[in-house]
């Protein structure tokens, strides 16, 4: 290794680093500390602001240190007098066209060019003339633009080529005429677009939701985790007064590098939607009166009692926190009843005994970036997970990786893909299965299936690529989990990974890895363990409507694999709880007492990312009105219904006392049962393909006003490939009527190539389509 | 020991022949006849420096558009944390207050509000007689902040003025 070293010197102190790095990095690394603008230690180099500029012994000119290479015994001097006066022009410069508003800035008190004019700036100008002034561009509802302060830094431009891979932004003109902007009118899209708000040194690029809203010094920040994925990113909350006023990532190398999602950036903004519950509110006589939390309490445990608690049933988002599922499935098995799930969007359960403790990404979020193949099954990576397929994508990017999908339907990439297989539900399953073909599968319990199958080229390819590579994976989707066979889907994944020597892992959805490890699932306990009385899944529950049910932070009309359904069931069920952070229409509808949810900012707790790492918070907001922890909702409840073992002072308990019991789990994807699956193919000519899309997926997105704002968020519409259209006698933009079992929506019609043959795309978690049925399944269409 | 009793000669010869009352004498005889200075306010009142400073203002432009633009920093510099600031985007897109309450009770009229100012809006005027009747009237919020700059316009730019040349 010291051969891949270099001595130098900086300031007379003797220093090594790798040899071709880059000058800025070695004094970084040092803790010396040098002014610089363009520079950014994920971005590539510009050297185009110049404010790096040092002192080298025996170079003519002062150089950049970002793009200085390391000699061996170069001798630097960033503090020497002709380093300083060489910093202190380029200020000069560089101030030449800047407003100097940062009274009305808000980037002032965190600003780069602030603090390092304080540094390097001088107090008089010697510049006279008139200064530039650049409009500005409205670039969507996420990012407000003020390009009169910008120092043309380039940051933000190579943002979106190296890191988001949308070429959004971009530098017209040279000089000091070099405007950033999009060109053509247009919004930046990116899903990870917020981040340039943080890498922007100056304010030309700010918060729009947060325009206005505080200056920096007013500021707390808080250390917390991001809760809409299952990435677990690091962030800060900022309070000013108890209120959350932005999020802003927090640096982890290891989980989201320094980067976040608009999600997890954005979605503060719904905490404060009017339609918030502030209040305990219980049904009497059927009109809806405020009520203390004694009364609300006590008429749901009542309630409960009276219908029979042992035939209770409740239903946990996948993003509660790990105590809440552990205290909601205790609560459940206390009162005798098994009938607790967390796997709202799941549609297949016919093999659930074989499913992991935990399904998880069968490596660490970090070693993704390592991967040579991947193989991605029912998985809109980019737009679910956008920091996952940011790692995925440095892969591609990096060392050529094949990154293949089998998807119902074909996505826009952040990468080039190397092959992507778009196809109905029953389609997927062929795909797997020629693939699975292709890469020599013994499997027996697949056996039928993958001797039917057809391999083309891209079967072999993709199957080839895999086998080629020492690091492989299949990665198994949310659309997957919500695949009417996700059994067969497990199983082929499983042969092909088996096969191909790859990892099999799963991507699962927000904080659902800790619903698996609490126990939120029907037919297992905390920690993998037999459960004393198996309950009934989702789809069960529907079946059967329970006499009583709890609803934990979900929409069912939103959040449920068939909305319609799942609606009917809550106006069906004798008695509905519901503990929720906002109050619908619908919710005054089936349910009798509505107690009100504390946010994630509000409370403590820990959530379990892809890889099982926990990862703990506090609350750093004040919550809204009389709205509580959900720990401590449930563990009332737990007092209530005269339980034992429910008196936790923290949540830090609930998370020791499971914690307790997870520690001899052996995390393992492997598929071990044998039942011979075979394909199921519905006879009808339409299929419905769908997803749930970014901004759609849990009750706090939904009310983020900027997020659905963005063009991400439009999604009340149905895609056809235009071959489809012209079969069924529609254009573009037509208004038709689809129909899936008993229900029917309206929707505008939009021509997408993408879709494959006999596809129908209709997104779920939307208020125009959630009088329809799950994401795949048989539809009809009709021209209105 | 000779000390002692030259301390007790002088303090004898200086008690007998009245010295230090005599002294008195002189300096209430003096001022007896001086030019007096006592001033009949509130009939009269004495001159005040341009830097005096009194109660709170609000200034707007000479167009009528109200200075403040809402940074903030005299929030931030006030020892005292008497002012409150709520900040919004006006419907032109500009930054303005929504709130601008000062709390007199809080308030130490120490000034930095004024020094931080970045356009002059807040400043503090020569009036220093008010008194309050009702609880609440000690807060001073934007719209009676900007109705004393209006009234004392005139004034402020005044004292403004003749206080540049030494800033």
């Amino acid at each position: 290794m010291s051969e891949d070293l270099v001595k130098f010197t900086v300031n007379g102190q003797e220093l090594e680093a790798p040899k071709g790095s880059m000058l800025i990095q070695a004094t970084d690394a040092a803790g010396i500390s040098i002014p610089r603008f363009c520079y950014h230690k994920k971005l590539s180099v510009a050297a185009n602001c110049r404010m790096c500029l040092v002192e080298v012994e025996k170079a003519p000119k002062p150089m950049p240190a970002c793009a200085t290479p390391i000699m061996d015994g170069m001798v630097v001097h960033t503090k020497s007098p002709k380093a300083i006066a060489a910093q202190k022009s380029v200020m000069e410069f560089l101030l030449i066209n800047h407003p100097l508003d940062c009274p009305i800035c808000d980037q002032g008190g965190e600003c780069e060019l602030q603090d390092i004019s304080m540094g390097f700036g001088g107090d008089i100008s010697q510049y006279t003339d008139e200064k530039r002034v650049v409009f500005d561009k409205d670039i969507g509802p996420l990012i407000s633009t003020e390009l009169t302060r910008c120092i043309q830094c380039t940051r933000c431009i190579r943002f979106g080529e190296e890191i988001a891979g949308m070429r959004e932004l971009g530098a017209t003109d040279r000089g000091d005429r070099m405007v950033i902007g999009t060109y053509i009118e247009k919004s930046v899209d990116s899903e990870m677009s917020g981040n340039v708000i943080d890498i922007c040194p100056v304010g030309a690029l700010t918060a729009k939701p947060s325009r206005f809203s505080a200056r920096a010094w007013e500021l707390i920040e808080h250390p917390s985790i991001a809760p809409h994925d299952s990435v677990g990113s690091n962030i800060f909350v900022h309070t000013q007064r108890g209120k959350v006023t932005r999020v802003v990532p927090r640096d982890n190398e290891a989980i989201n590098e320094v980067w976040i999602s608009d999600r997890d950036r954005f979605s503060y903004q719904g905490i404060y939607a009017p339609d918030r519950m502030t209040q305990p509110m219980i049904k009497q006589d059927g009109e809806w009166i405020a009520a203390t939390w004694d009364d609300a309490l006590q008429k749901a445990v009542e309630g409960i009692n009276a219908q029979g608690r042992d035939q209770a049933a409740a239903w946990i988002s996948p993003n509660a926190t790990l105590e809440e599922h552990y205290l909601m499935q205790k609560l459940l098995r206390g009162m005798g009843s098994g009938n607790v799930d967390h796997r709202l969007r799941q549609t297949d359960f016919s093999d659930q005994d074989a499913a992991p403790v935990m399904p998880w990404l069968g490596q660490r979020i970090e070693d993704l970036e390592n991967v040579n193949a991947a193989l991605l099954v029912g998985s809109n990576v980019r737009k679910a997970q956008p920091l996952i397929a940011h790692r995925l994508r440095k892969a591609v990017i990096n060392h050529d990786a094949k990154v293949s999908f089998v998807n119902p339907r074909e996505f826009d990439w952040h990468f080039p893909v190397f092959a992507e297989c778009a196809s109905s539900a029953s389609g997927m399953l062929e795909d797997l299965a020629a693939i699975a073909k292709a890469a020599g599968t013994d499997a027996a319990s697949v056996a039928t299936i993958v001797n039917a199958a057809t391999v083309t080229e891209t079967h072999q390819q993709i199957a080839d690529s895999l086998k080629q590579s020492d690091k492989a994976i299949v990665l198994i989707g949310d659309m997957a989990q919500q695949h009417p066979q996700l059994a067969v889907i497990r199983k082929l994944a499983d042969a092909i990974a088996k096969a191909t020597n790859s990892v099999l892992g799963y991507i699962p959805e927000a904080n659902s890895a800790a619903g698996w490890l609490a126990g939120t699932v029907p037919h297992r306990g905390p920690a993998g363990s037999a459960a004393a009385v198996k309950g009934l899944n989702v789809a069960e529950m529907q079946a059967n409507p329970a006499k009583a049910l709890i609803t934990f932070n979900i929409e069912p009309e939103f959040d449920v694999a068939n909305p319609a359904q799942a609606l009917d069931t809550a106006r069906q069920v004798g008695f509905v709880v519901a503990i929720s952070s906002y109050l619908s229409a619908n919710m005054k509808d089936y349910a009798d007492v509505i107690l009100p949810l504390a946010m994630f900012t509000e409370t403590s707790g820990t959530y379990v990312n892809a890889e099982g790492f926990w990862q703990s918070f506090n609350g750093v907001s004040t919550a809204e009105g009389n709205s509580r922890p959900g720990w401590k909702i449930l563990r009332v409840l737990g007092n209530l219904f005269d339980l034992e073992g429910f008196d936790y002072i923290s949540s830090q308990d609930v998370k020791d006392e499971l914690k307790q019991q997870c520690q001899d789990i052996q995390l393992n994807n492997s598929v071990e049962c044998t039942a011979v699956v075979s394909i199921e193919k519905s006879a009808a000519s339409l299929q419905r393909v769908g997803d749930v899309p970014l901004y759609a997926i849990d009750t706090l997105v939904r009310r983020s006003a900027p997020l659905q704002k963005t063009r991400d968020a439009m999604h009340d519409c149905v895609r056809i490939n235009s071959k489809q259209a012209e079969l069924s006698g529609v254009v573009d933009s037509d208004k038709v009527k689809v129909n899936q079992n008993n229900g029917h929506a309206y929707l505008s019609l939009v021509i997408d190539d993408g879709i494959p043959d006999g596809c129908v795309w209709i997104s779920a978690g939307v208020q125009a389509t959630s009088s329809l049925g799950e994401n795949f399944g048989p539809i009809e269409l009709e021209k209105v | 020991m000779g000390g002692v009793i030259m301390r007790l000669l002088k303090h004898y010869i200086k008690s007998f022949l009245f010295l230090e009352l005599i002294k008195g004498a002189m300096i209430t005889g003096r001022y007896l006849f001086a030019k007096k200075i006592t001033v009949q306010y509130p009939e009269e009142k004495t001159p005040m420096s341009p830097r005096f400073r009194g109660l709170h203002a609000q200034r707007r432009y000479a167009n009528g558009e109200e200075r403040c633009i809402a940074c903030k920093l005299c929030e931030a510099v006030c020892p005292a944390l008497a002012i409150t600031i709520d900040v919004t985007e006006r419907d032109d897109g500009t930054r303005r207050t929504s709130r601008y309450d000062i709390d007199l009770f809080k308030c130490i009229y120490c000034g930095f509000c004024e020094e931080a100012c970045p356009v002059d809006a807040i400043v503090e005027t020569h009036i220093f007689e008010y008194h309050f009747e009702n609880r609440g009237e000690n807060i001073m919020t934007k719209d009676k902040l900007l109705a004393v700059g209006d009234k004392y316009e005139e004034q402020i730019a005044a004292c403004k003025a003749a206080d540049a040349k030494y800033r």
